[in-house]
């Protein structure tokens, strides 16, 4: 079954993170994404920006409104999120554990997915350059 | 099973919430001050052993506020006199911990607690020590080390400027919109001063400043986060983030400024760049525009040209040309002359720069800006002197050194010739 694992954090802590400490929390959880990864498990993931940097459309009301900032503005805020590709609930939890003593604090939702569309492989996309802006 | 760094990083990020919360109990910084050092050293006994707690600030609020009211307790039974009406909300004390984490009064209490640094009365750099020291609790030694003093001339300091601002009437009920508006403008300017103090620093001193320019960007996200609509905001913490990505391609080996024309582009940091110009984006969409954003979109322009010759300078001079009239300035003109030197040339930007020279006499760039576009024209002697003068003005050694470099290069091509 195809599941989502969100990832939440105090987003303060961890975007005060000094290159170095980044960099061992990556190398730590890059064990758990390699052993995913190996066995054809690990689907499209992502690392976002601050909430700070995001912009909201509430369209429950006409017509719809944008709000700056995050949908919800919670103390641990969504950073990320894997699609990942598990026998069941058990193996899962088993996974992140595993990402969760690479990376303490916060947490992980699992969350099965409903509808999945790849889409197109935007891996060629240099992240963070100043060209994708 | 919990990491010390992880605790460091989570009583510093709840540091400005907890202080502030604390500071409007008890209406004294020291006292509350006093009541969050307590309360982290609890923290640092029980979350290793139990984890920490799902929301760290609220925690140490109301871990601070019952150690705090137990000590006043205690030295009133000593003292004789109860000392209780100090103490704000003392009825509500048994109240559950859920409530601590107020909502309403969190942004007030950190915007009062960035507020209280910025008193008009404390020259720059004690607004910087005291915001560095209460809000983002570095210690004494280490900005003391940054700022080239001892240790205890900077305790003195930073205890002068608390006696000054406890003097000061700070209003601990909420503040009305023009109020609050006013105080978010002089909080900006002041996370600007300590980013500033970070960015400007070359030398043997600039790696002491540097982490300055992340806490600045720190405090610039909290501000964001606590007032997430405001353009002015957006654009203050892009111009950082912007300007910090070149950190690494900016100075060299000794610490001497390497010019944007001669940075090593590959060095910028990605991450940094792509964030302030989502933060842009974001900012323009409200249609006003300010100082910061208009500055912040110069930084961009920047940024997003991976060669120099690839900088859109006529987009760069419309924007100063706007920034001209919301924030007229004589070094905002020299900098658009700039930008029109490198889309029509020299003899055009030279003209502009005649009439500030009388404003600017005592200005080393404006020396150095003169002297490159004389020396494009090919007047040389006159280039010559107008560095000579930039010398004489320079602030910094490593300013000196380079525009020395530029006269010895000037001469070496004069013999050549």
């Amino acid at each position: 079954m195809l599941y989502a694992i969100f990832c939440y954090n105090d987003e303060d802590a961890v975007f005060s993170w000094s290159k170095a400490q980044d960099d061992a929390v990556m190398a730590k959880l890059g064990v758990v994404h390699r052993k995913l990864a190996s066995r054809g498990k690990l689907g499209p993931s992502a690392r976002l920006m601050p909430t700070t940097a995001a912009t909201t459309l509430r369209k429950d009301r006409e017509p719809a409104v944008v709000v700056d900032g995050p949908f919800a503005e919670t103390k641990e805020a969504l950073l990320g999120f894997y699609i990942v590709d598990f026998e069941d609930l058990e193996e899962a939890l088993g996974y992140v554990r595993e990402m969760g003593l690479a990376n303490p604090g916060g947490a992980y939702e699992l969350r099965p997915l409903r509808m999945f569309l790849p889409g197109a492989d935007l891996s060629s996309r240099e992240l963070a350059t100043a060209e994708t802006a | 099973m919990t990491d010390i760094a992880w605790i460091d990083a989570a009583l510093t990020s709840a540091r400005p919430q907890a202080v502030g919360a604390l500071l409007r109990y008890f209406r004294d910084l020291d006292t509350a001050e006093e009541a969050y050092q307590e309360a982290c050293l609890r923290a640092l006994k029980t979350w290793p052993a139990n984890g920490p707690p799902r929301d760290a600030a609220a925690w140490l609020i109301f871990v601070g506020r019952n150690v705090a009211i137990d000590q006043v307790r205690r030295s009133s039974r000593t003292d004789a006199l109860p000392d209780e009406d100090q103490l704000s909300d003392l009825e509500d004390v048994e109240a559950p911990m859920a409530e601590r984490l107020d909502g309403a009064h969190y942004r007030d209490d950190i915007l009062r607690l960035l507020f209280i640094c910025c008193h008009p009365d404390l020259p720059a750099t004690q607004q910087i020590a005291l915001a560095l020291r209460i809000v983002s609790g570095l210690s004494v030694k280490q900005i003391a080390r940054a700022f080239l003093v001892s240790e205890a001339a900077m305790e003195q300091r930073i205890t002068r400027a608390k006696a000054r601002i406890a003097k000061a009437e700070v209003a601990f009920e909420a503040p009305g919109p023009i109020e609050r508006s006013e105080r978010l403008a002089a909080v900006a300017a002041m996370i600007y001063l300590i980013f500033n103090e970070g960015y400007s620093t070359t030398g043997e001193r600039a790696p002491l400043l540097t982490p300055f320019c992340d806490e600045a960007i720190r405090l610039g996200r909290l501000l964001l986060r606590l007032y997430p609509a405001e353009p002015e905001i957006m654009g203050l913490l892009a111009l950082m983030l912007l300007q910090h990505a070149r950190t690494p391609a900016r100075l060299d080996a000794e610490g001497s400024i390497v010019l944007l024309d001669d940075q090593d582009r590959r060095l910028w940091d990605t991450d940094r760049i792509a964030e302030g110009l989502a933060l842009i984006d974001k900012a323009m969409r409200h249609r006003r525009p300010g100082a910061y954003q208009l500055q912040a979109a110069i930084a961009a322009l920047h940024d997003r040209a991976a060669r120099p010759k690839d900088t859109d300078w006529q987009e760069i001079e419309l924007l100063y040309q706007s920034l001209e009239r919301i924030q007229p300035s004589p070094v905002v003109s020299l900098n658009r002359a700039v930008a029109v030197s490198k889309a029509r040339g020299a003899a055009e930007a030279l003209a502009m720069i005649q009439p500030l020279q009388a404003q600017l006499s005592g200005y080393f760039h404006f020396f150095g800006v003169k002297g490159a576009l004389l020396l494009q024209l090919g007047r040389h002697a006159e280039a010559r002197e107008a560095w000579s003068r930039a010398i004489a003005l320079a602030n910094t050694a490593a300013e000196a050194a380079h525009i020395r470099l530029q006269i010895d290069r000037l001469t070496k091509e004069a013999a050549k010739a």
